[in-house]
C-alpha cells in the first residue's frame, strides 16, 4: 500500500498515471467526502483506508467520516445486511425505527461539507435527508450484493436511495429498478498492498515449505474461508480426479472459523473428507496473514475458486494479479475476471474442475498463457487505480448531466 | 483534431452505467433490443477492445459471447460475431443488423429456446464516455508517428473507434488528419487495419510499423 499515486506509476503504467492526472485537474475544485459506518475493519474500510490518501495525493480535498451508532443499531444493520443478501431474517418494525432514530441522530451530529458526498452502504443512507440543508452532489455506494434481496428491507431502503444523485453497484447483476442513475464500478485489489506485492522467490518457497508443502511439486490452492458456498468438498473431489492422472498437493486455506458455527462444521467436514491423505492440506490462517496468503498463491501451480455463489471474487483477482492460472465456478464476479479459455477458465462441477487441472497441469506453456494473460486483466480492470479514476469520473459526470458522450475543451495554461 | 495543423491526441474514459435492463432468453434479448439506448449497443459491441487490449477473445462482441457460453446458441453466436462493425456508420444501423439476425435465427429455429437461470441473465449496460486533450501534439507526420506509440489504450480506442461510429466522423482521426496533411496514401493504409480483427496492443503496432515503413524514427 502506498500514499503516493507516483509509486504506482512502475506498475500500471506511466499512461494510466498521466490520465489520472489529467481527470484529477478537471475535478481539483471539489471536496470529495467519504461516509460510512466503521473505521477499522471490513472491505469498506479497508478501501477507503487506501484510497483516501491518494485521492489527497492527486489534490482532490478529501474527507472521510463515520456515522455512531449504538449495539442495537449495528444489530439492526447486520440483519438488514442479512436480509440484503437474500438470507431469511426476522425483520420487526421496532428495527426501522432503531434505524431512523440513529439516523436522525447522526444527521444532528455529522458535519457535512463535501461537494460530492458517497455514502457507503445502508448503515449512513438516511443522511441523504442533510442534502437539502448543504447541498452537493451525493451517490449512494452499495458493496453488497443485492441481487435478490428482501423486498421489505430493500423497500425501505429504495425510499432513501432514490432521494441520492445516483447509485454505484459492484456488479451488473446487483442493478435495480431506480429512476436515478446507476453506474457499476467493480472492486479492486491494491497490488502495492501485502496480499500483492512482488516477493522474492527465496521468500515464496520459504512459506510454502513452512506450510508443510513441497514446493518441487504441483500444488491446486483454494483460498476461502471455509463456507458451502465456496465448494471446498468440490474442491477436494477434484484433487482426486486429478490425482488419479498427475502426481500433485492440494492446500485448502482459510481464515479461522472459532466466530462462524457454520464454517466450523464444513471445516469439520473437509478435515473428514481429507482423511489421511499427506498431500492434502486443510490450514486455518490466522487474521493478518496477508503475507503468508500472497507467498501460498505464488507456489502455487493452479488456483481453483469453484463457489457455487459468489459476490465479486476479489481471491480470484488476487491470483490473477500473481500470473495464475485460475479454474472458477462460473457464477458471480468469476464470470467477469475468468473469460473462458482466455484468462482462466469457468467451470459447474467437480469433473470439469478436474479436467481443466489435469490439462493445465500436462502443458506449461497454457499455464503461462493463461497466466499472463489473467495478469494484464486484472491490470487493465480491477487495480486501485482503475477504482480511483472511476470515483474521479463520477465527480466529472456529476458536472456534466443528460449526456452519454461529453467532449471536454483542455485546460488553459 | 482535424482540418488543423497539429494532431490533437485526445483520450476518452468512461465510466459504466446499467440500465437495469436484463433478458434470460433470446425472445427476451429479442425484445429489448430497440428499446436499449444506442450507447448501450456501442458499449456491449466495443467494450471488450478496451478491457481486455491484449488478447482477441473467440467473440468479438457481448452478446456473442452470451448467446454461446450462457445459451449455447453456437450458430446465433457465430453469426452475431462475424457481424462486421466496419460496415456500419451509424449506431441504428448496428442494432438492426443485431436485431435481425437474432430475428432470422428464431424464424428458422423450430424448437423452444433456452431460458437461463436469473444468474446468468444478460444485463444491458451503457457508457458514460468523457474525452479531453492527452496534452500530446504532433506537428508533424514523422512527430505523429512516434507519439502514437506512447499513446494510452484508450486514446487509441477514442481516436478509431468512438470517432467513427459515435461522433460519425466516418472513418478514423489519424487517417482523416494524414489525408489532410498531404498523404493520403499513409491515410489509406491506416483505413485498411481492420481494428476489428486487431487488439489495441496488434493495432498500435502495425500503425507505428506504417510509420517506421515510411522513414519515421522507430
Amino acid at each position: 500500500m502506498s500514499e503516493h499515486i507516483e509509486d504506482y506509476r512502475p506498475v500500471v503504467g506511466s499512461q494510466v498515471i498521466d490520465e489520472l492526472l489529467l481527470l484529477a485537474d478537471r475535478v481539483r475544485h471539489r471536496r470529495l467526502q467519504h461516509i460510512n459506518s466503521t473505521s477499522v475493519g471490513g472491505g469498506v474500510a479497508e478501501i477507503l483506508t487506501q484510497m483516501v490518501p491518494l485521492f489527497r495525493d492527486l489534490g482532490i480535498d478529501t474527507t472521510w467520516d463515520v456515522i455512531k451508532g449504538n449495539q442495537a443499531f449495528f444489530a439492526v444493520t447486520k440483519a438488514f445486511h442479512n436480509a440484503l443478501h437474500g438470507g431469511e431474517e426476522s425483520i420487526t418494525e421496532e428495527m426501522f425505527e432503531v434505524f431512523r432514530v440513529t439516523t436522525a441522530m447522526n444527521l444532528a451530529d455529522l458535519n457535512t461539507f463535501g461537494d460530492v458526498v458517497v455514502v457507503h452502504d445502508p448503515q449512513p443512507a438516511g443522511l441523504i435527508a442533510k442534502q437539502s440543508e448543504v447541498g452537493g452532489r451525493w451517490f449512494w455506494r452499495c458493496h453488497i450484493d443485492v441481487s435478490t434481496p428482501d423486498p421489505r428491507v430493500w423497500g425501505f431502503l429504495r425510499d432513501y436511495v432514490a432521494r441520492y444523485d445516483a447509485s454505484i453497484f459492484s456488479m451488473p447483476d446487483f442493478a435495480q429498478q431506480l429512476t436515478i442513475p446507476q453506474f457499476m464500478v467493480t472492486p479492486s485489489i491494491d497490488p502495492l498492498s501485502d496480499k500483492n506485492r512482488n516477493l522474492p522467490d527465496n521468500e515464496v518457497r520459504a512459506v510454502v515449505e513452512d506450510h508443510g508443502l513441497d514446493p518441487d511439486r504441483p500444488i491446486l490452492t483454494q483460498i476461502s474461508r471455509f463456507d458451502r458456498l465456496k465448494d471446498p468438498l468440490g474442491v477436494l473431489r477434484a484433487y482426486r480426479m486429478v490425482r488419479r492422472r498427475h502426481d500433485c498437493q492440494l492446500l485448502l486455506a482459510g481464515g479461522g472459523a472459532t466466530d462462524d458455527p457454520e464454517g466450523e462444521e464444513v471445516l469439520r467436514e473437509v478435515r473428514d473428507a481429507a482423511g489421511n491423505d499427506p498431500d492434502i492440506h486443510v490450514l486455518e490462517l490466522p487474521p493478518f496473514s496477508d503475507l503468508a496468503i500472497n507467498a501460498l498463491v505464488r507456489g502455487s501451480t493452479i488456483v481453483m475458486q469453484k463457489s457455487i455463489k459468489e459476490g465479486f471474487g476479489l481471491t480470484v483477482t488476487e491470483a490473477l494479479w500473481k500470473r495464475k492460472p485460475v479454474i472458477g465456478g462460473a457464477v458471480g464476479g468469476i464470470r467477469l475476471q475468468l473469460l473462458n479459455g482466455v484468462t482462466g477458465f469457468l467451470v459447474h462441477s467437480p469433473e470439469g474442475a478436474a479436467n481443466r487441472a489435469v490439462e493445465l497441469l500436462g502443458d506449461p506453456e497454457l499455464r503461462a498463457a493463461v497466466g499472463a494473460a489473467g495478469h494484464e486483466h486484472v491490470k487493465e480492470n480491477f487495480l486501485t487505480t482503475r477504482h480511483i479514476r472511476d470515483y474521479l469520473l463520477l465527480m466529472l459526470a456529476m458536472e456534466h448531466d443528460g449526456t452519454d458522450l461529453s467532449l471536454l475543451p483542455g485546460i488553459a495554461g | 483534431m482535424t482540418n488543423q495543423k497539429s494532431f490533437i491526441f485526445d483520450t476518452e474514459l468512461h465510466l459504466v452505467r446499467l440500465t437495469g435492463v436484463k433478458v434470460r432468453s433470446l425472445q427476451e434479448l429479442r425484445a429489448a433490443l430497440p428499446g436499449v439506448p444506442g450507447s448501450s449497443i456501442f458499449f456491449h459491441t466495443h467494450q471488450e477492445y478496451l478491457t481486455h487490449p491484449f488478447q482477441r477473445s473467440a467473440h468479438s462482441n457481448d452478446f456473442a459471447r452470451w448467446v454461446s457460453q450462457t445459451l449455447r446458441e453456437e450458430a446465433l453466436a457465430e453469426k452475431l460475431a462475424a457481424i462486421d462493425l466496419l460496415a456500419f456508420t451509424t449506431i441504428r444501423q448496428l442494432r438492426d443488423a443485431i436485431t435481425q439476425a437474432v430475428d432470422e435465427y428464431l424464424g428458422e429455429l423450430g424448437r423452444p429456446t433456452y431460458e437461463c437461470r436469473p444468474e446468468e441473465a444478460f444485463h444491458f449496460c451503457r457508457s458514460r464516455s468523457f474525452v479531453l486533450p492527452t496534452g500530446l501534439v504532433a506537428d508533424d507526420v514523422g512527430d505523429f508517428f512516434q507519439k502514437v506509440a506512447s499513446i494510452s489504450n484508450a486514446s487509441l480506442y477514442f481516436h478509431f473507434f468512438e470517432a467513427r461510429l459515435r461522433l460519425h466522423r466516418r472513418t478514423s482521426d489519424f487517417s482523416r488528419w494524414l489525408s489532410d496533411r498531404g498523404r493520403p496514401e499513409l491515410a489509406a493504409a491506416i483505413d485498411g487495419l481492420n481494428p476489428y480483427v486487431r487488439t489495441l496492443d496488434e493495432l498500435r503496432r502495425d500503425i507505428v510499423r506504417l510509420g517506421t515503413d515510411d522513414g519515421a524514427p522507430a
